[in-house]
């Protein structure tokens, strides 16, 4: 079977117009076992790019090193250049809480925290000590950004753990975009969610496109092609010095040419379902 | 596609379906294991009822004689003297002051050291730290009872700070109470912590928090209602404690208004008085049946207390 990419938008530039993020020779190690290597690539302002490839590629791993989450895991260790317009995130003098501020991150599993719907969006404002002139209107916008004010409207001080799966991730997500971050990551946001919830998740990607960057981790080619302006393929190889397999990037380019026309035998392979 | 076909007891010779479904279940060993696993918790059930009833009797006896609002209200705590009087009032207060000082020490001690050791130790730090934290809470209270009274009393309060006070104060006894109960508050609370999902922290990392805006706000109100348990445990550890008050906190029963005050507590009166020469059924002996279950019932209430606290507050995940 053949997957097309059915955002075949021609208006996608052959690249990024705008580069906010671009990583070069990113290397992240978990103590001394490299998880990826040499990646060089840069994500389009207002695009998606999504990230796909076989378990182990270490696609979630550079993901998370895009905005440090990865200093959070003990022993791992980013090397190589990460910068947001121009400015290298692991640099010495820059403190990775700014970085979290500006690039936020929706998880696999949907972690609402154990609040009230009002104050999981409250919080990061509140945290951030953003002034809002009313957090009551924050909250409504966001959530409607969010798509998921209707829902909710009526039962903001209950817990968010009464929500559905597929709502408590769009939860997460209007949590991230409380706080105005430029760019969010998102880690296999529907893997836990059934097909409708995840078309949801997918629909509200593409209206926040217009005023945020993402980029999203996925196991599923098919949401990929739906939703991503821009798709990278990762692969695990043998590392030539160590022999420990590890994520490098095969091939990055418009949806429709991963898709349509690979370059690479093991792009084409992958997204044609021989391996992986 | 699939293969897999209901198997109705094919010729292949296959014992799957065979049998009846209602063979006994337990074997002899089974259920001689269940005997004594009933009988385990039934005796638990049976000593518990046991003492009530054992504080009960002698305690109806002595509201028999001494009207309970005399002993609740009474101001006047004399029982062996010619005119007796059974005003627990100077008991409570001195329970009270024992018991607040020790938790206004061992609360942000306790808390402060489950924070750290949830939230900012290294692992390798924390493994090392924690069991030597449970192991302070093995010292038997007797050793500090002696360290209330002969270091805290006699030499910190008296010699160094040059205190205002006699050979024994409440405030030595609930200062070394609540260093008691310090690793009785952090490791429960610390387990609560720790059992927060790693998901919350990271949630919260993710929108720009750092690491004590987490701790605060995420991850404490998330523990709260171990961290309340660990508190509630720490109160009733400081109500019934005896040994430290009967050794540092002196024996005299009277309202205690400054902590630099001896003052009786109610257990170190139950300790002081059940020598074993009170005559079962006289005044004295009941007397030491309802202070004692007047104790029972301060940490009843507190129990109640705080589920309800509990109930009312926490952030269930």
């Amino acid at each position: 079977m053949t997957i097309h990419a059915m955002n075949s938008n021609l208006s996608v530039p052959e690249q990024p117009a705008q580069r906010i993020l671009e990583c070069e020779k990113v290397n992240v190690f978990y103590g001394d076992y490299r998880a990826v290597t040499d990646v060089n690539m840069a994500f389009g302002q207002n695009e998606i790019t999504a990230l796909i490839g076989p378990s182990g590629c270490g696609k979630s791993t550079l993901l998370r090193s895009l905005n440090r989450m990865n200093d959070l895991i003990d022993g791992a260790r980013t090397e190589g250049l990460v910068t947001l317009h121009g400015e290298n995130l692991y640099d010495k003098e820059v403190d990775p809480i700014a970085v979290r501020r500006r690039i936020g991150m929706v998880f696999q599993k949907p972690n609402p925290f154990p609040k009230s719907i009002y104050d999981n969006i409250a919080y990061g404002p509140r945290v951030l000590g953003m002034k809002p002139s009313s957090m009551d209107d924050l909250v409504e916008e966001t959530l409607t950004r969010a798509a998921l004010w209707d829902e909710v409207k009526d039962k903001l001080k209950q817990s968010a753990f009464g929500l559905s799966g597929g709502q408590q991730q769009r939860l997460c997500i209007a949590r991230t975009i409380a706080v105005q971050p430029e760019i969010i990551l998102m880690d296999e946001p529907c893997s836990a969610l059934d097909p409708i919830a995840t078309s949801r998740i997918e629909d509200l990607m593409r209206e926040l496109r217009e005023d945020y960057t993402i980029v999203i981790v996925t196991h599923n080619m098919q949401q990929a092609a739906r939703v991503a302006d821009r798709t990278a393929f990762f692969t695990a190889l043998q590392d030539e010095t160590t022999g420990n397999r590890t994520g490098v990037l095969v091939e990055y380019d418009k949806t429709t040419k991963i898709f349509e026309d690979p370059s690479d035998q093991r792009t084409e392979d992958y997204i044609s379902g021989r391996f992986g | 596609m699939s293969t897999l076909a209901p198997s109705r007891g094919s010729a292949s010779g296959s014992t799957r379906g065979t049998g009846s479904l209602k063979t006994k279940i337990s074997k002899p060993g089974e259920r001689v294991v269940l005997i004594v696993l009933r009988l385990a918790a039934a005796l638990t059930v049976v000593i518990t009822i046991g003492i009530i009833v054992a504080l009960l009797l002698p305690s109806i006896q002595f509201f028999a004689e001494v009207p309970i609002f005399e002993f609740l209200f009474g101001t006047r705590w004399a029982p062996r003297f010619a005119d007796a009087s059974f005003g627990v009032i100077p008991l409570v207060t001195a329970t009270a002051w024992t018991t607040g000082i020790a938790l206004l020490v061992a609360i942000p001690l306790g808390l402060g050291a489950a924070i750290f050791l949830s939230e900012y130790a290294h692992p390798n730090l924390r493994k090392t730290l924690k069991p030597i934290l449970e192991l302070l809470a093995g010292i038997p209270t007797v050793v500090f009872g002696l360290f209330a009274l002969q270091f805290v009393q006699a030499v910190v309060f008296k010699q160094w700070l040059n205190l205002d006070t006699g050979a024994f104060s409440v405030l030595a006894a609930g200062v070394v109470m609540g260093v008691m109960i310090v690793p009785t508050i952090a490791s429960i609370s610390e387990d609560a912590m720790s059992a927060v999902p790693q998901s919350m922290r990271q949630g919260s990392a993710a929108l720009g928090a750092n690491r004590m805006q987490t701790t605060v706000k995420v991850v404490f109100p998330a523990a709260l209602s171990g961290i309340l348990a660990a508190i509630v445990l720490g109160i009733s550890r400081g109500v019934g404690e005896t040994m430290i008050v009967a050794m540092a906190a002196g024996g005299q029963a009277q309202i205690v208004t400054n902590p630099l005050d001896q003052g009786q507590t109610m257990t170190g009166f139950i300790a002081n008085a059940a020598l074993g020469d009170s005559r079962v059924g006289s005044i004295e002996y009941n007397t030491l049946f309802a202070v004692g279950l007047l104790l029972f019932v301060i940490t009843l209430i507190i129990n109640y207390i705080s589920i309800r606290v509990v109930r009312k507050f926490r952030e269930a995940y």
